[in-house]
Formats: C-alpha cells, structure tokens, sequence
C-alpha cells in the first residue's frame, strides 16, 4: 500500500501531524518544535495587539513564516457563531485572502467542550462566505457527518477534553466518524503523548492535531520529532493492516517440528 | 466678544475607542495615521471599524470618525 498525501480542499500535505504555537516559553522555542515536528500546517489563534507594548516586540510571524507554512487561523476563545465568524474575517485580511481555517466554538470555560449549535450556524455561514472550514466538533458520528454534509474539508473531532492529555478516550465514535466520512478525519485536542498519536492513526484519522502535548513536555522539540514519528508509524500500521486478535489462542512464531529431543 | 481663535483652538480633537481604550486624535485620522501614531505601521495587522473590516488598501483613504470602534488584531501562539 502506498503512502498518500492528506489532501485538504484539494491542496496535499505530506505531513498528517499538525501543531499548534500557543503555551511555549517563547517563540524559538516554538520554531524549534515545529521544525522538529515536520507539520506543514500550523496554527495560530488571532488577538487584539498591545497597544503602546508592540514596538520593537517580536511577532509570531517572524518565527513562523507564512511562506513557509500553512498557517490555519483558530477561533479559540470564541463562544458564540458571530466572534468566530468576525475572528476568522479579520484573519483573512491578516492573511492576505488565505481561506484555510479552524472553527472551534466552544461552550464551557471549564472543560472547552464545543458548543455544536454555535458551531453549524458558523460553519454554515462560513462555507457560504468562500472558506474552506476544518472544524473541532464533539465525536458525536451524526454530528460530524452533518458538518461534512454542509461543507467542511476537514471534521476534527476531540481524542478527550482540549489541553487535557488524556489521550484516546472513545474510540469507538471515533472509528464511526471514520467509517463514515468522506473528507479528513482529524483529531483535535486530547493527545498527551506518542501512543496517543499513534492509535489515533491506526484508528483510520487522517492526522492528528496537537498542541499541548509538544509545548508542555520537558522537551518540546523532542516530542514533537517523537510525535512525528508516532504519526507515521500509525499511519503505516493503519495501511498495513494489523493482525486480528485473537484472545486467549497463542500461537508460535517458531516451528513446531524439528525441536531437539 | 471673541476677536482672535489660535489655529489648535480649531482643531478638533476626536476620541476613537481602540481595542477597548479610549485614545484622543487631533483631528480625525486615516487609518494609516492612527497606525503610524500607536507605532503599528509596519506590523501585519488587520483593522475592522464598528465590526466592518477594513482592507489594507483603504487604510490610507479611509478616516476614522468620532466614537468609532476600532478592532486592531495580529496573530499569535495557539492551539
């Protein structure tokens, strides 16, 4: 089986492993990790600047360049269909036009579960303004496919609650969502390590995306080329196809015949 | 009866509201000029005006009115 590009709207990324910038110390930090990650798309989110506090500040865009990476502008923060919408307008004109971007509406400061009312009406209003919409949804299967069905390229739904790291908790819905979609399955928010990116791709996901997991570990350069490699090795894990199990039946790898007696 | 006005006593002083904050112009400013005048000329920003943006290519020919509510946003780290 041979390896495919992930294709979102259309356009191949060769990396299925895709990193946010926030929660590092500072942005080489953040340059680094990224580099060592080999995501193409990353993400940023879009804040009021410092008046008064930005000259001669450095700016995220300097470490990382929009030439050289797809940046997918976010709504985190936003809790209604309205801030979103107006977030990711202000992002296009940030952005020179670009129209790649993730819909997160989130419904509860606590647990930063979405909101998936708010997040349709804001789908729907954003597919009809001309972006291509990747979007975080809760993994509810009927949920994701009516996102899909309204034109998003991409449905990302959560491994476990965002910045939590508790890595896969369901499975089950996930590989529903799979089973079901026609476009990229991305999961967003919940991996905590390199196992967790792996399952997530031999589940079927299309890719994962990950914040926390690189920018808190102790050495968020080397988690992130951990993460790499724990996204390729289940991606090919997936494509090969693994044994089935087979509970309680061993089975020798060595001959049974010919044993010295 | 009043027979001399100095220049600045006609010039109006405006109050935009920017990011929140209330900021005082001498007359009322393109959006180039408020830009050049909070230091932000040369950074890549994005501007909307009583929650209508404006493109790059109008901030030169586009002045801002008393009261108006200005959004000045850039990108940062997330998730």
């Amino acid at each position: 089986m041979t390896h495919q590009p992930l294709l979102i709207a259309g356009k191949p990324y060769g990396s299925r492993l895709l990193v946010g910038t926030g929660k590092y110390v500072d942005f080489e930090q953040t340059r680094l990790a990224i580099e060592a990650s080999g995501a193409e798309i990353v993400t940023v989110a879009i804040r009021r600047t410092n008046i008064g506090q930005e000259l001669g500040q450095p700016n995220l865009l300097d470490f990382i360049s929009p030439s050289r990476y797809t940046l997918l502008p976010n709504t985190a923060g936003c809790y209604s269909a309205e801030d979103a919408v107006r977030t990711l307008r202000l992002a296009r004109e940030l952005l020179d036009g670009h129209k790649l971007v993730k819909l997160e509406v989130l419904g509860d400061p606590k647990t930063l579960f979405p909101n998936m009312v708010e997040t349709i009406i804001a789908a729907k209003t954003l597919v009809a303004d001309g972006f291509d919409v990747m979007v975080y949804c809760s993994d509810d299967p009927i949920i994701a496919k009516q996102l899909e069905e309204l034109g998003c390229v991409a449905v990302m739904p959560l491994a476990s609650l965002i910045g939590s790291g508790m890595g896969i908790l369901n499975p089950w819905n996930l590989s529903i969502i799979i089973d079901n979609a026609r476009v990229p399955v991305i999961v967003d928010a919940g991996v905590g390590t390199a196992s967790d990116a792996a399952i997530a791709m031999e589940l079927g996901c299309a890719g994962v995306l990950m914040n926390t997991a690189i920018a808190q570990a102790q050495h968020p350069a080397l988690m992130a080329s951990a993460m790499k490699k724990a996204v390729e090795a289940g991606r090919e894990a997936f494509l090969a196809g693994r044994m089935p199990k087979k509970p309680y039946q061993a089975s020798p790898s060595s001959p049974a015949s010919g044993l010295i007696s | 009866m009043l027979k001399w006005i100095s220049i600045e006593a006609l010039a109006l002083v405006i109050s935009l509201t920017i990011n929140g904050q209330s900021h005082s112009f001498t007359n009322a400013p393109t959006v180039s000029e408020m830009l050049t005048h909070l230091e932000l000329a040369a950074r890549r920003i994005a501007v909307e005006r009583n929650g209508e943006i404006i493109p790059r290519s109008q901030f030169d020919t586009t002045t801002l009115n008393a009261d108006d509510h200005v959004e000045i946003v850039v990108a940062v780290g997330g998730g």
